[in-house]
């Protein structure tokens, strides 16, 4: 019962405090702590990071110079199975990413409001999306106050 | 704990919620790190945003430049528009941005300035069109690059941009035009030869960029997916995927089955599978233009048979980048987007 009220309190305070398209903070940490930090807080929040693919290095490869740039892809298993056999406008979507760069001393983290893809015609899949905004938001919070 | 501790409990949550003294002091620190310090910098020092701590900056600015332009924008240049703060939040967080600079800002009045603009349309191009672009649409690059070594502290401003025609006044344009900007390339024309009547020339020619704004156009509806039916078995679609995104001239970085990473090896689902392909040249243009792009990374396509029936689909890039308020980047994503449509309609047709 607390659980339920605590969470629809923390539905309404997120909801109604926070409107905009994407969702970004930074933190002073330098990039491999954010990273671990943003691992480990995925992992708190009870999901599996399914790979994380290094933008940096591909460039670099291909001659590019780059700061450290990597995306997160992060997601469970009945998330997938469910999104993907009900709920096919999110399947390009799924796993949920964040991106996760460095400028100069700072790491900045870097993902869209999930509520950007609701869709009328599958008012069931909201129920991920709020999670992965809520979820989201924790995220960038924790980091922004990680030290 | 009992039901009516329970009660009492959610009374009391409900009440805290909204309660006057939770919402009448915002804490503008707060606000500030969570909508503006990942452009803008922790300590206002800079990044994709104005460094907004730069002394000269802070006293050359006044609350209600700040204001509006947290209120409008910048349309096309990054800045988004918060229009869902209150005004105490807003307020909370110029008292903030003040903090970093001790002593009052300038203020000025709404005066509007009469100068000649036709004469200072001929200054204009002479002095300030190499910082600031023809027809003052900016420098270029719609920010200085998170990920990137930074050259310069900001972009030179777009001075016909709509949101900055609506934040700054006559007099704020000309006191800048006058002293310039410390810490910015930004320099004083009175020491570079223009008189104070040029100056008011050059000011009106700025304002009257206003005629020329073209307003905002509406948002079409664009659909968030690009989906395709295959009339091929699934693997034949993948080949056909994989051969169009050679075709593009984009590489395949990998193949994969959609919940891959997330079950046991050997148990992934193997009628979803997603192909990920990049163009590094293509990527760095885009990062270049707006580093947050990792959104958009890789490029992906997924196809997944249900039913004997092979679906093709990936995002829509125009979608994706309204997020972003970032006109070079609209040019790329409608690029990026023509890119997709390419590929899905080629290995479905």
């Amino acid at each position: 019962m607390i659980k339920i009220i605590a969470g629809l309190v923390l539905s309404l305070l997120i909801v109604t405090s926070q409107a905009e398209e994407l969702m970004m903070a930074r933190t002073e940490q330098s990039f491999p702590e954010a990273m671990s930090k943003l691992q480990e807080t995925i992992l708190d929040l009870g999901y599996k990071v399914s790979r994380i693919q290094r933008i940096d290095i591909g460039l670099t490869k291909s001659g590019y110079e780059t700061d450290k740039y990597r995306i997160l892809f992060f997601s469970t298993e009945k998330e997938i199975a469910e999104i993907s056999k009900k709920y096919p406008h999110l399947v390009p979507y799924i796993p949920w990413k964040i991106a996760i760069f460095a400028e100069q001393q700072d790491t900045l983290l870097v993902s869209a409001d999930p509520m950007q893809f609701t869709d009328k015609k599958y008012p069931g899949a909201d129920k991920y999306l709020l999670k992965w905004k809520k979820d989201t938001q924790k995220i960038m919070q924790i980091l922004r106050q990680s030290e | 704990m009992t039901l009516s501790q329970k009660y009492h409990l959610l009374i009391s949550l409900l009440f805290l919620l909204a309660s006057p003294l939770v919402q009448a002091k915002p804490n503008g620190e707060q606000l500030y790190t969570t909508h503006c310090s990942a452009c803008h910098g922790a300590n206002g020092h800079g990044g994709v945003g104005v460094p907004l701590a730069l002394p000269d900056f802070q006293y050359g600015v006044t609350n209600d430049y700040l204001k509006k332009t947290i209120r409008h924008g910048r349309p096309g240049r990054i800045m988004p528009a918060f229009r869902s703060l209150k005004e105490s939040e807003v307020k909370a967080i110029i008292r903030h941005i003040r903090s970093w600079a001790p002593g009052k800002p300038f203020k000025y009045s709404n005066k509007k300035i009469k100068g000649n603009i036709k004469h200072g349309k001929q200054l204009f191009t002479k002095n300030c069109v190499a910082c600031h672009g023809a027809n003052g649409k900016g420098g270029e690059g719609t920010g200085v690059t998170f990920s990137r070594p930074r050259n310069l502290p900001v972009i030179a401003p777009a001075l016909n941009n709509s949101g900055f025609l609506a934040s700054a006044p006559d007099l704020m344009i000309k006191t800048v035009l006058m002293n310039g900007r410390d810490g910015t390339p930004m320099v004083s024309f009175l020491k570079h030869g223009l008189s104070e009547k040029d100056i008011d020339d050059v000011v009106s020619y700025i304002r009257s960029f206003e005629k020329k704004v073209v307003s905002k156009k509406a948002k079409e509806t664009v659909n968030p997916l690009i989906s395709y039916e295959s009339p091929y078995p699934l693997k034949e679609t993948l080949a056909s995927i994989e051969k169009a995104i050679i075709g593009k001239n984009f590489r395949i970085i990998r193949q994969q089955y959609l919940n891959q990473g997330l079950v046991e090896k050997g148990k992934e689902n193997k009628k979803q599978v997603v192909v990920y392909f990049c163009n590094f040249n293509f990527l760095n243009r885009a990062l270049a233009i707006d580093p947050r792009v990792g959104l958009f990374l890789p490029c992906r396509i997924t196809a997944i048979e249900k039913n004997g029936k092979v679906t093709v689909s990936s995002t829509n890039p125009l979608y994706m980048s309204r997020f972003f308020n970032n006109a070079k980047l609209d040019i790329l994503c409608e690029e990026l987007h023509q890119v997709y449509v390419d590929i899905v309609e080629e290995s479905t047709f």
